[in-house]
């Protein structure tokens, strides 16, 4: 009698075999791994264009067995636009950043949006500059103190922390957009459903689909890897509330099936 | 195909570049080059391109990135203001070696400056206004006609040598009507390996400009760009000159500047002084050997630009003290007067006799 084993819990082949670069802590590597299980169970590793922002993820095309295209600060969405209209038939992934998506790339984010592209953005928010040594983000909290500001980030002074979810929902254009977290393995199992989504609309031509995910950045926060986690659920969560925003092709579906 | 047809310049240009095999074309309103995203908006959806109006300059260029890695001819065109926005997405394709064409329809600055035709960008052409150690071939064209001829070239040498090929005319060029014959198409095909389609039954391509691991990694892409800058610097040289055999003074001029100059040297010839012409075509690669050439036969040189002097320095760097180097230069969309450059050689020549008698 010959025993058969199944293996469980394997690495993704759209995961390359290297070592991380990442801190202690970080969400990138959970959510590169997260992509790249999404990739392989829809057979989309050889038709998938990643696209590098500048940041802690620049180096993302060294994670995924995937082609990769770097983009200069903040234009990622413009790059992903530009080798999609080039490249109808790739699948093509914006992963970004918070200083990248909301500060010094806002334009691109708002019209590659706004044009509905075919693309997926996967927008990770830390709360702070991590690759440039923790300075204020876009997303910074407020009283949150980082490099740049130390004494708390000051609304009063430089302004409130920007939703990008719920900017973006007041488009018409996109067709999916979803926050979600990876704070703890039930977030991370949602997240992984989103991406799944939003990279399974895009195979089927169903328009532009972005998911924020909130994530952990403990050496620039300052905290043990365990604290970031909870802090992400204590102080971010409330800001940057987990939700669907807009799923229009799954409520295109729910029409077509009702209507049959 | 060889039939006569008036256009402007700008529509010229962007018909060749439809020639040339371009179907993908990003760009942002700025006047005097709107005529180009125009025709293209109304003339890429016929042949199955890519027309897309871009949110800015920035977001052009970083399109044109996106294009081009994809392994397709793309190209944008701008006007001095825009071409410096530019400047970072420049910087990343010739970091990553990616083939585009980039067109600068220049008007006068510093800044907003105004609309009318200028030379004020050369040192941001030839010099690279982006950051790093980096070339663009910048070609430039003094006609309707060559600014459809050189953008069938731009495709080409892009593909070549896996670099930006920018297009430099002032916006009298830009605008001007006049009779076209259409080119065609070169013929020439470029293979893309390295192009992003999917990393099937092959490794995964990257294309990055970070060039981080090893330590020595940068440099080393650095000194091989700079190789395939000397390669270039050697083959790509285009010049044209006129009645430059027998010349005792020499005009430099290029674009608008060099139709008014040919102008003086008939006017010149006309009156026995014998004046020529040396118009360069490429810019960066300047062509030292061909003006080196023909300058050191002459007496003075004289350089005449729609700028208060930039492609002058290249004009001294090559004669390196040889031959005396003067300039006529005006700014702001002004246009160097005839007369004025026929006052000036005419000066030369009575200084020549003075001095000739005085001896």
């Amino acid at each position: 009698m010959s025993v058969k084993t199944i293996p469980m819990y394997k690495r993704p082949e759209s995961l390359s075999d290297v070592r991380t670069h990442y801190c202690a802590g970080c969400g990138h590597g959970i959510i590169h791994k997260l992509i790249a299980e999404v990739l392989d169970e829809l057979e989309l590793r050889e038709k998938t264009i990643v696209i590098a922002p500048v940041g802690c993820s620049v180096l993302i095309y060294n994670y995924l067995e995937v082609d990769g295209l770097e983009a200069a600060h903040g234009r990622a969405p413009a790059v992903a636009t530009g080798i999609k209209r080039a490249r109808p038939e790739m699948l093509v992934i914006s992963y970004q950043g918070d200083g990248d998506l909301l500060a010094i790339g806002t334009g691109e984010t708002v019209h590659a949006a706004n044009r509905g592209e075919d693309i997926s953005v996967i927008f990770v928010n830390n709360a702070i500059y991590g690759m440039t040594g923790g300075q204020l983000a876009p997303t910074t909290l407020v009283g949150q103190k980082t490099l740049t500001s130390p004494a708390g980030r000051n609304s009063a002074d430089v302004g409130f922390p920007i939703r990008a979810c719920e900017m973006l929902d007041t488009l018409e254009a996109p067709a999916y957009i979803e926050r979600t977290s990876v704070h703890n393995p039930g977030a991370i199992r949602k997240t992984k459903k989103a991406i799944f989504k939003a990279l399974k609309y895009q195979k089927e031509g169903r328009g532009y689909s972005f998911v924020e995910i909130l994530s952990m950045c403990p050496t620039n926060w300052g905290v043990q890897p365990p604290e970031a986690a909870d802090w992400v659920k204590s102080d971010m969560v409330p800001w940057y509330p987990l939700k669907k925003f807009r799923d229009r092709p799954a409520d295109e579906d729910a029409d077509k099936e009702k209507a049959s | 195909m060889s039939e006569k047809v008036l256009m402007k310049g700008n529509e010229a240009l962007a018909e060749a570049a439809v020639i040339a095999g371009c179907r993908h074309y990003f760009a942002y309103p700025i006047t005097p080059q709107n005529e180009i995203p125009a025709y293209m908006s109304r003339r890429m959806p016929e042949v199955g391109g890519t027309f897309l109006q871009a949110e800015s300059e920035l977001a052009a260029i970083s399109m044109v990135l996106g294009a081009a890695a994809g392994g397709v001819r793309a190209m944008t065109s701008s006007s001095s203001p825009g071409i410096s926005l530019k400047q970072e997405g420049i910087s990343y394709i010739a970091g990553s070696e990616l083939p585009c064409v980039l067109v600068n329809i220049m008007r006068g600055g510093p800044g907003l400056g105004a609309i009318a035709g200028a030379q004020g960008d050369y040192f941001q052409a030839t010099r690279g206004g982006g950051n790093g150690d980096y070339r663009t071939i910048v070609l430039a064209p003094g006609s309707a006609q060559e600014l459809a001829d050189f953008t069938i070239e731009a495709f080409d040498l892009a593909d070549e040598y896996r670099m930006p090929v920018m297009i430099l005319a002032d916006g009298y060029i830009g605008q001007m009507s006049e009779p076209v014959v259409l080119p065609k198409p070169s013929g020439k095909s470029f293979e893309k390996p390295w192009a992003l389609t999917g990393a099937k039954g092959r490794k995964k391509n990257i294309i990055c400009s970070m060039k981080l691991i090893p330590d020595t990694a940068l440099e080393e892409h650095n000194l091989r760009l700079q190789e395939k800058y000397d390669l270039i610097t050697e083959k790509v040289h285009r010049v044209d000159t006129y009645m430059t055999d027998d010349a005792d003074w020499l005009v430099v001029a290029y674009g608008t500047s060099a139709r008014i100059a040919r102008k003086a040297v008939d006017r010149l010839r006309g009156e026995g002084i014998k004046a020529g012409l040396f118009r360069p075509l490429t810019l960066w690669p300047f062509p030292e050997k061909e003006l080196f050439e023909v300058g050191s036969k002459v007496q003075k040189i004289l350089t005449v630009e729609m700028s208060l002097g930039q492609m002058v320095e290249d004009v001294k760097l090559t004669m390196n003290g040889e031959v005396e180097v003067d300039f006529h230069g005006r700014a702001g969309g002004a246009v160097p007067a005839l007369d004025d450059i026929i006052e000036r050689i005419n000066g030369y020549e009575r200084e020549n006799h003075t001095h000739v008698q005085a001896s």
